[in-house]
């Protein structure tokens, strides 16, 4: 019923019509969807030369400069903001759900869903020229407390990271049992800046975290990972005033970070940290944290337990941690603020620090989402 | 056995009668994710007429004058899915390029629809109902301007129960599809009244 001929024919007409429809497409490619070389003028400085046609997140990426995405360019995110002031056209409606009226009057784009078409000019923070991507590999991992562990990362031995002390990196999380895509994280890093070839990180695991739940479960000493940074508008900045930082949970990181840094670079600044947990067994790194004061004269550690275990024989500061820095303040003139936690706790800090008189552009902080 | 169908019952009995989405269920993967807004439902639902027409009337020439002389009838599921891939495509890179407009509220959706059944389907609903050329457009244009019209009465009344409360396990999808039941239901009074099959 089936003969060699007929099958060769229907063979036949197949491949011909695809191979037809194929050319077209080529033709149509290299026709209609060749916008040619496009310059990218990136800050009214560094441009680039781009070949034209693809979205300008991955186009920057190939040219080295990293902008921060979660989602690997699917427009999922909404984090991968540049401000674009020409050659972007308008909006689409794949942006608009993540650009606030304040960001559109800016220009501010979604750069996986802009493509780049014709000449360019963008405007990007300048610390994201320094944003490398890197092959790491995991050198320690341990214990801080029962959910926060302590991960060391190092570099290939040809690479060095620059940055300044306070800022975060993204890990990138692979596909698992939790997770069907990659995802990108963000974490501060708790390393000192001269340590050039590590980045260390404090992870707590929440539950059902994709990214936590494989560092808790999964990662072991020697696995690769990925990790791209720096990142971040959160480190010290260089005044003579007084410095209170406030942290909870693994917001210890970055604040261990700028502490060990100033340190290390003989600053004498007056610094207290505030550090709320709930009972011993929560706090981060005590003793460290403490023993910092032999190497920066002016500092102070003031851990602040809001509910201490009966066997804890804590005489320490208890309550909440911004009543204790209530407590500890006097006068919010000449002070200014680092904080690092939940943001519930941010709020509540700037509250209290508004209320002693600190001006809110002195208060900075991060917040963990 | 229909050769002599006027090709307005064809386009009305589409949208109405035989609306591809609520009397086939066909579609639905675009129509249960895209209509959460109207905006962006009626993008997605202006492709989708247009693709219908356009495809309808290229897949026919094609069954017609490649397939049938060939006598390769068998291969119209491929040949149509590759002709539809095929065009959707070089439509989208020719929106992108001449009109940022229209890119912007038509194009971005077009990738979309490449894999849709409600597109496929027209193509074979048109052999399998021997229309001729002209009422295989009307039908492919009516089943898109029906498909249209549910994904757009789906978005409304999903931004009507946006803020109502619905039992956490029929969340999303649950309760849409819920909602496309009582819909095709109310469509279900349209039929008999014109019979295009």
């Amino acid at each position: 019923m089936f003969s060699i001929s007929a099958l060769l024919i229907s063979i036949g007409a197949i491949t011909a019509l695809t191979v037809v429809l194929a050319i077209i497409l080529v033709v149509a490619d290299a026709f209609i969807a060749d916008y040619g070389e496009c310059k990218v003028t990136v800050n009214g400085k560094k441009e680039l030369t781009i070949k034209g046609g693809r979205t300008l997140l991955s186009s920057l990426m190939e040219e080295e400069i990293f902008i921060p995405s979660a989602c690997g360019g699917r427009g999922s995110c909404g984090l991968c903001k540049v401000k674009v002031d020409s050659g972007a056209g308008q909006y689409l409606p794949t942006e608009l759900p993540w650009i606030s009226p304040e960001e559109k009057a800016e220009n501010v784009r979604l750069s996986c869903q802009v493509k780049v078409k014709q000449d360019m000019s963008i405007r990007i923070p300048e610390e994201l020229f320094s944003v490398k991507q890197y092959k790491t590999k995991v050198d320690s991992i341990r214990d801080l407390t029962h959910d926060i562990k302590e991960v060391r990362f190092r570099l290939p031995d040809s690479q060095t990271i620059d940055y300044k002390a306070g800022q975060f990196v993204q890990i990138l999380t692979p596909e698992y049992k939790l997770s069907d895509e990659q995802v990108f994280r963000a974490y501060s890093m708790s390393s000192v800046p001269s340590e050039k070839n590590i980045i260390e990180l404090e992870i707590r695991l929440v539950p059902e975290g994709i990214c936590t739940t494989w560092v808790h479960q999964y990662l072991k000493e020697g696995d690769e990972v990925t990790i791209n940074g720096p990142y971040g508008d959160f480190f010290l900045r260089d005044t003579d005033r007084d410095i209170i930082c406030i942290a909870g949970g693994s917001g210890n990181a970055p604040i261990k970070s700028i502490l060990l840094d100033m340190a290390e670079k003989g600053n004498n600044r007056k610094v207290s940290y505030f550090y709320g947990a709930q009972a011993i067994k929560d706090l981060v790194l005590p003793d460290e944290m403490a023993a910092i004061s032999e190497r920066l004269p002016n500092y102070r550690y003031i851990p602040v337990l809001s509910n201490p275990d009966p066997d804890d024989e804590w005489d320490g500061e208890t309550g909440w941690v911004t009543d204790a820095v209530a407590r500890h303040m006097d006068g919010g003139d000449n002070v200014e603020a680092y904080l690092c936690g939940s943001p519930g706790m941010i709020d509540a800090c700037i509250k209290v620090l508004t209320e002693q008189g600190v001006p809110e552009e002195l208060i900075f902080y991060d917040k963990f989402a | 056995m229909n050769g002599e169908l006027l090709p307005a019952a064809v386009f009305f009995g589409s949208i109405f009668t035989g609306n591809i989405l609520l009397s086939n269920y066909l579609g639905m993967c675009s129509f249960l994710s895209v209509s959460k807004e109207i905006k962006t439902s009626t993008g997605l639902g202006a492709a989708v007429i247009f693709v219908m027409a356009v495809t309808s009337l290229l897949n026919w020439i094609v069954y017609h004058y490649l397939l049938i002389p060939l006598g390769l009838e068998y291969l119209r599921f491929i040949v149509f899915i590759v002709v539809i891939a095929a065009f959707v495509q070089l439509v989208e890179m020719i929106i992108e390029r001449v009109s940022e407009g229209l890119y912007a509220a038509l194009g971005i959706f077009l990738p979309l629809i490449t894999v849709n059944c409600a597109i496929l389907g027209v193509s074979l609903f048109m052999v399998i109902r021997d229309y001729s050329l002209v009422n295989s457009f009307f039908f492919g244009l009516g089943s898109g301007i029906g498909w249209f019209l549910a994904i757009i009465a789906m978005a409304g009344i999903r931004k009507k129960i946006s803020g109502a409360k619905i039992p956490k396990g029929l969340e999303g999808p649950g309760i849409t599809l819920i909602i496309a039941g009582m819909m095709a239901l109310a469509f279900m009074g349209f039929s008999g009244m014109i019979n295009i099959t």
